[in-house]
């Protein structure tokens, strides 16, 4: 069963596109960049650049070096970040981020795990993982892009996409509730949960770094463009982007069961959950098996 | 020195003794009848020599953790049956695209759906070796008592850290439940997993085919990029271009087509002389076995073939066997599995006899088989 047409491997020269040079703005993250990898394969003005982009910043400020960091995304166009960013990096299959990121943290509790990736894959497809994660209350950083439609296969409906809204498989309008992410995270027993848009950064990049630094599950549901989302909805791009910048309001406090996502009704951003009395299920796991050993 | 422990186990307790033996310091599950007495036996076992036991919420969440603890730097195990084994192949698959060291234990019970779930079947063969999209290999070893389960999870927990890649083992119902005496070593030797020992190692290609890259530590700066999508040497997405892909899906075919002689293993007994063949695996051969020392007492002369390793597989055992036999029997709990592989084999050289018999937790009788080689041959 060889094949016959096996030729030993050569070592080839791999052909890198040229790395691109950033502003000297970006020189801290530069570093933590596989800027080889540029262009990224986002469309113009998506929003996930600017995630990338705080989501290094907050590795540089996390002050945990960057070989203890490990990110982790599914598929879709949010779940190529890992592929852009210079630390131990996981393109896993659909909806399986979190379950990947479960298996390394419990092989190595040391490494701060982080999950980037799209609302459909998080909470669509990888739902149920998504919600016994959060009950185990293992310490991971679950950031899920909210761009409330499936990018990457063209525009077809998700689980975070706004009643009425038009999708290539809700061409008459989105007849299913979104999921209240904030709500839905607290409830399945997040420690951390919070919700702001690409264009908050010094408050996304706060919240990535209380991510880091709480030791149990912790949520942030990063509200983004998307050009397919804009163009199913018959909005220019630019009005999107001004919504979520003039539509957002921030309010720490406000009441769980007031933060779903309604046409025409302010969206909500805030920090809005942060409790630190649950024990983060690798440490228990770790704890009992001390405790059986005698150590 | 090693020693060698006696215990009285079943199959299930002998799987999890032998991951046990073999350093196996991570074991994820789901339960499943009937393979849920090896999570039982790791629930109780592992924590206490320092490993980590973990039930997940469903098989697709186990393969996943299973992979990311494997790329944590744990010795992983999982078990499952049909219905379990059905929703771990997109994972396996990605095992196996990103070269994942692993081992899966899938007990057999009758299918499809959930079929009959506490009965025996051997009808996961097709689904161990194709269940995955694409072109892929992974080894399935299938022994047939619970020594063979102690000795072939051993051996699956070695080739897969040594050759990079899930290794599946394939028991029954009969096997998982019936109680024997073993003998279990004290200690095994299992490959230690290579580092790239500088980064022009690459993680992801490998000058010799029959070798596996270094796999990198997670934790320690390598900066491994991962990917279950086409990628080059370095881990580097390309789903573009055709000589990626093709080097790629060569590669990983020929890691485990070109190491076979080191994976295949089998049994014969009897096939100098054969007049009547049998070509077997699990826990049917415990029949056939019985069968032909009852058809050569009568004077029949008859011999088997019993593969243990069941992929990546060698068809000179049967050829040998069918060369003198007029007929082959292939004696199966399914409808016909491995009769396709027979047929590869030997052709028209021989006539073939498909037996299969399924559900009920019926198993082939030895009486049974005398029976029907006696008239194939007129006798
Ligand atoms: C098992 C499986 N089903 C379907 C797909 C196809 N698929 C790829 S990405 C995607 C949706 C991605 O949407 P989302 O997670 O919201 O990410 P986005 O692209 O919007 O960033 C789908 C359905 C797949 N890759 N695997």
């Amino acid at each position: 069963m060889e094949f016959l047409n096996t030729k030993t491997y050569e070592e080839e020269s791999i052909a890198m596109s040229k790395r691109v040079e950033l502003p000297p703005i970006y020189k801290d993250i530069e570093p933590l960049l596989r800027t080889e990898r540029f262009p990224t394969i986002w469309c113009p003005a998506c929003g996930l650049g600017l995630l990338l982009k705080t989501f290094a910043k907050a590795i540089v400020k996390s002050e945990i070096p960057p070989e203890k960091h490990v990110v982790v995304s599914g598929i879709g166009c949010a779940g190529r970040i890992a592929g852009y960013l210079r630390i131990d990096g996981y393109h896993v299959t659909h909806g399986r981020a979190i379950p990947f990121a479960t298996g390394i943290k419990l092989a190595k509790p040391e490494l701060e795990v982080s999950v980037i990736s799209g609302d459909g894959d998080i909470l669509s497809i990888g739902g149920n993982h998504f919600i016994h994660a959060a009950r185990r209350n293992i310490d991971l950083n679950v950031i899920i892009i909210n761009n409330f439609i499936y990018g990457m296969t063209g525009g077809q409906l998700g689980s975070t996409t706004p009643k009425g809204a038009k999708t290539m498989t809700s061409p008459y309008g989105n007849l299913e509730e979104p999921f209240n992410v904030p709500l839905l995270a607290y409830a399945c027993g997040a420690s951390f949960v919070a919700r702001w848009t690409v264009f908050h950064d010094t408050q996304l990049l706060n919240a990535i770094l209380k991510a880091f630094e709480i030791k149990g599950f912790s949520v942030i549901e990063v509200l983004s463009p998307c050009t397919i989302f804009a163009e199913r909805n018959n909005l220019k791009m630019l009005e999107l982007i001004k919504m979520l910048r003039t539509r957002t309001r921030v309010k720490h406090d406000a009441p769980l069961e007031e933060l779903m996502i309604e046409p025409d009704k302010p969206i909500i951003l805030g920090n809005f959950i942060e409790r630190r009395e649950k024990p983060s299920f690798e440490r228990s796991t770790l704890d009992i098996i001390k405790k059986l050993r005698g150590e | 020195m090693i020693n060698l422990r006696r215990a009285f186990l079943t199959g299930n307790e002998a799987i999890a003794e032998g991951a046990l033996v073999a350093g196996c310091n991570f074991y994820v599950g789901y339960p499943i009848t009937p393979s849920s007495e090896i999570m039982h036996y790791m629930a109780r076992e592992l924590p206490k020599r320092g490993g980590v036991f973990f039930q997940a919420e469903d098989e697709i969440a186990t393969i996943n953790i299973a992979i990311g603890a494997s790329w944590g730097g744990a010795r992983v195990m999982t078990a499952t049956s049909g219905p379990g084994f059905s929703l771990m192949q997109e994972g396996i698959g990605y095992a196996i695209m990103t070269e994942t060291p692993l081992v899966i234990v899938n007990v057999m019970r009758v299918g499809p759906a959930t079929g009959q779930a506490t009965k025996s079947a051997q009808g996961d063969l097709m689904q161990a070796r194709w269940g995955r999209h694409g072109d892929q290999v992974a080894p399935v070893l299938a022994p047939e008592s619970p020594q063979e389960c102690i000795e072939l999870v051993i051996k699956a927990f070695a080739i897969s850290e040594e050759l990079r890649v899930p290794v599946i083992v394939l028991i029954d119902e009969f096997i998982a439940h019936m109680r024997e005496v073993v003998e279990i070593p004290s200690e095994v030797r299992i490959p230690i997993r290579r580092r790239p020992k500088d980064p022009s190692e690459t993680p992801f290609g490998s000058p010799d085919p029959r070798v596996a890259p270094p796999m990198p530590p997670l934790g320690e700066g390598y900066y491994v990029l991962v990917t279950g999508s086409t990628h080059n040497e370095l881990g580097y997405r390309d789903t573009r271009s055709f000589e990626t892909h093709f080097k790629l899906a060569k590669r990983l075919w020929n890691k485990v087509w070109l190491n076979i002689d080191k994976l295949f293993e089998y049994e014969a007994w009897g096939i100098e002389d054969s007049e009547i063949g049998f070509v077997t695996f699990g826990s049917t051969s415990r029949s056939v076995r019985r069968a032909c020392k009852l058809l050569r007492s009568k004077g029949i002369k008859a011999g088997y073939v019993r593969l243990k390793t069941l992929w990546p597989l060698k068809l000179d055992p049967i050829v040998e066997l069918s060369e003198k036999s007029r007929a082959v029997i292939v004696p199966e709990l399914s409808l016909g599995q491995l009769v396709l592989d027979v047929e590869r084999g030997i052709g028209d050289s021989a006539k073939i006899i498909s037996y299969g018999k399924v559900g009920g937790g019926e198993p082939i009788y030895p009486s049974e088989l005398v029976k029907l080689a006696s008239k194939v041959l007129g006798k």
